[in-house]
């Protein structure tokens, strides 16, 4: 089998005002690691704003990282209500995000594509009401 | 360029310092706007005061942060930086104006 580090993280849905432990975790881990900073950066990103994702459209999810020679494989799965439509989601602006939410900082409707932008591969699956699942790759060049 | 030079400029109060050299700024209100824009190493001008905004500047290596228009920050928000050594200044002065003075320096 490949070898990997494997990190786990249950992402509380109630503490919106200080989330992104989980991805804080793992940019500590990655430095510790020596992994590159470019590579860090886009990691840090990327997951940061699906954990917040998790938190605040989805009540909290589960965060699993692998982090094998070549690349860093993130999945992001929750219970939450799922996306109605993705291609829309993915657009830069859409949001849903109520006003208690926006007044946090939130609701840019700019995570997504940043999640995109800052990764090499990512895919979305979601089902309404069952939840969603997304997955990204950043390749260590 | 540092802390000091900057919080001169701006009439700034130095809540949280740090030995940071920057040479970006960023200015932003709206949290991923800033994660997926602002650059590293840089000093970023807002408004909003909540402790995601270290989370923020921690995940996105953003150096120092300055809260524009009078806006004093919240006692999590501080202790966060504290922990994190990432430095945070107050201004009184908009974001427009003290952009304008830092960009001048
Ligand atoms: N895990 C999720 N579960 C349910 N809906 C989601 C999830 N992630 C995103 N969405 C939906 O997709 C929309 C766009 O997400 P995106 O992250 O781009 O913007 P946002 O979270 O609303 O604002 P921002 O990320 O800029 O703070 C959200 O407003 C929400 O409707
Ligand atoms: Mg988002």
């Amino acid at each position: 089998m490949e070898d990997c580090i494997k990190l786990h993280y249950v992402v509380d849905g109630q503490d919106f005002v200080s989330c992104g432990r989980a991805s804080e975790d793992v940019k500590r881990t990655l430095k510790s690691l020596g992994i590159s900073s470019q590579v860090i950066r886009k990691v840090a990103i990327a997951m940061y704003e699906g954990e917040v994702n998790m938190v605040i459209h989805a009540d909290g999810g589960i965060a699993d990282v692998g982090i094998y020679a070549d690349r860093i494989e993130i999945v992001l799965s929750d219970k939450g209500k799922g996306i109605a439509d993705i291609e829309k989601a993915m657009q830069e602006g859409y949001s849903t995000a109520t006003e208690e939410i926006r007044e946090l900082g939130f609701g840019a409707g700019m995570g997504l594509p940043n999640m995109k932008k800052y990764t090499d591969d990512m895919t979305i699956e979601s089902e309404l009401n069952v939840g969603t699942t997304i997955t990204m790759r950043v390749n260590i060049v | 360029m540092n802390i000091e030079k900057i919080a001169n400029a701006i009439d700034a109060n130095v809540v949280v310092n740090s030995d940071a050299e920057i040479e970006r700024f960023y200015v932003g209100d709206f949290l991923s706007r800033v994660m997926g824009s602002a650059p590293s190493d840089s000093c970023w001008l807002t408004v909003m005061n909540n402790v995601n905004v270290a989370g923020v500047a921690v995940l996105a290596e953003i150096k120092i942060i300055v809260l524009c228009e009078g806006v004093m920050p919240l006692l999590d928000l501080k202790s966060r930086c504290e922990m994190e050594n990432i430095a945070l200044l107050t201004t009184r002065m908009s974001v427009f104006e003290a952009s304008v003075k830092l960009g001048n320096l």
